[in-house]
């Protein structure tokens, strides 16, 4: 197959609107086709350069194609962007490009799940949480926990789109980096030394000063954690605090 | 709380429920964010702040992992954040009672987004040739109406909660009979239970994981011994 326009550069306005439609990649998430039609709206900018446009064949069969089920995390589906877009307009064979998009949305889903929404999320809301145990004011805390999620975000997505233009087809090695593979383990050992110090600090800011109920406040909790953790895949822990804050409410009212 | 007043809140809501999914992403709907925005609103950012902590632990229990559906927390934190800076500092059943109306919200707008996935998918249905001809028009007006449908349920869910649970925690905080120092100790347990064995749930795989942990809380035992 010809190689249309791999070889040059994509032009900076496309790359830039592809990387800001990716923003929007879940706008139509369904239980259909999960990001599938998000992955066709990011890449569609880039297929207008086929030939014949958007009136073209290649430009239709081409966003057909793309906008048919897809998975991935939707932070590192710009990997999958970037390498379906030089394979589309490399004019990479069409069954094989259906085959990469099945191969690569499962590896896609459970790094980014790990890396973002089980390490990195979790960990940027207990530096703010501790900013606000600390004593830091509403600006502190959210501006925090703002620029540092977001500059992780940001990145990302910036690095996966970059990485997936880079290598199309061959990207899966790029999953490798030591960040997607390691960067789990490391921030969540972060994230639980972050978390012995903002929890405490926090609930002492919450109850208030010259109370000397904390140490009460933290050995309850502590039953309470030990109790989830052996109830773990059979009951959600923010159900249960709505039943019990349901319940304590209703006494509250009835004393 | 009348409509006209409800109104900007409920437009941040929106605002603040599209980014759960839909558009950025930027989590700006975590609830700690989402909460002391609404109270900034109400002129009261350390409300919205406090109470946007608590639902901000409670909430680490419910990561958006893949396909799984989980409580909306964006539209959620606005709500619970404006109910509470919008109340006199120091009532003792404040904070539950604002607590309970956000998670209500935070289960109902949950709900809500798994009936706008299915009415996307229903639309996508009913387009599914346009797609497979690979209509451009089709695509953005498939994605387009799904994100301004999105804003529209944000908004809704905000403010139905909002007319809802404005006279209503009002009420309770009125006949409330428990102490102040006891209704804060039970929100506060609650919130740290929840949190602490969300994170146990996500970490306890990692090695070496508890220790860290506990070296956290030595470092602040030590940061009590000068107070």
């Amino acid at each position: 197959m010809t190689s249309l326009v791999a070889t040059v550069d994509l032009p900076l306005r496309v790359k830039l609107a592809m990387y800001f439609r990716m923003f929007a990649l879940q706008g139509s998430w369904n239980y259909e086709t999960l990001n599938g039609t998000g992955v066709g709206f990011s890449i569609e900018p880039a297929l207008r350069l086929l030939p014949g446009g958007v009136n073209g064949e290649a430009y239709r069969a081409a966003l057909a194609r793309e906008s048919r089920y897809f998975n991935a995390h939707p932070y590192l589906a710009g990997v999958a962007v970037g390498a379906l877009t030089r394979a589309e307009l490399d004019g990479v064979d069409a069954t094989r490009i259906e085959r990469f998009r099945t191969a690569l949305a499962g590896p896609l889903g459970s790094v980014g799940d790990r890396l973002v929404w089980a390490s990195w999320l979790p960990f940027c809301s207990l530096v703010a949480i501790g900013v606000f145990g600390a004593g830091g004011s509403a600006l502190a805390v959210v501006g925090t926990f703002l620029l540092l999620y977001n500059a992780g975000h940001f990145l990302l997505r910036a690095w996966g789109l970059r990485i997936g233009l880079l290598r199309g087809l061959s990207v899966a090695s790029a999953l490798g980096n030591p960040v997607l593979r390691q960067g789990p383990v490391y921030i969540g050992c972060a994230a639980a030394l972050v978390g012995g110090i903002a929890l405490p600090l926090a609930l002492q800011r919450i109850v208030g000063p010259g109370r000397a109920v904390i140490g009460g406040i933290i050995a309850a909790a502590f039953v309470g954690i030990l109790l989830l953790a052996v109830l773990r895949e059979r009951a959600e822990g923010w159900r249960i605090a709505l039943g019990v804050l349901a319940v304590f409410v209703l006494y509250s009212l009835l004393t | 709380m009348s409509l006209l007043e409800a109104l900007p809140i409920a437009l941040l809501g929106a605002l603040l429920g599209l980014d759960v999914v839909s558009f950025p992403q930027a989590m700006i709907s975590r609830p700690i964010i989402a909460a002391t925005a609404a109270g900034a609103f109400i002129g009261n950012p350390p409300g919205g702040l406090l109470i946007g902590v608590v639902l901000e632990m409670i909430a680490l229990d419910t990561l958006p992992f893949g396909a799984s559906r989980y409580p909306e927390w964006g539209s959620a934190g606005v709500v619970g954040g404006a109910l509470f800076a919008d109340q006199t500092a120091g009532m003792p059943g404040a904070l539950p009672a604002c607590l309970l109306a956000a998670l209500l919200t935070a289960s109902i707008s949950g709900w809500s987004m798994v009936v706008l996935r299915r009415m996307i998918a229903g639309r996508l249905a009913r387009t599914r040739d346009r797609l497979e001809a690979g209509s451009r028009d089709a695509l953005l007006s498939l994605h387009l109406s799904g994100m301004s449908l999105d804003l529209l349920r944000g908004g809704l869910v905000t403010i139905i909660a909002m007319l809802i649970f404005a006279p209503l925690v009002k009420a309770i905080v009125a006949v409330w009979g428990s102490e102040s120092a006891a209704s804060h100790a039970v929100v506060v347990v609650i919130a740290a239970t929840v949190g602490g064995a969300a994170l146990w749930k996500v970490f306890h795989s990692v090695r070496h994981v508890l220790w860290f942990f506990l070296a956290g809380l030595v470092v602040w035992a030590g940061l009590q011994l000068p107070r």
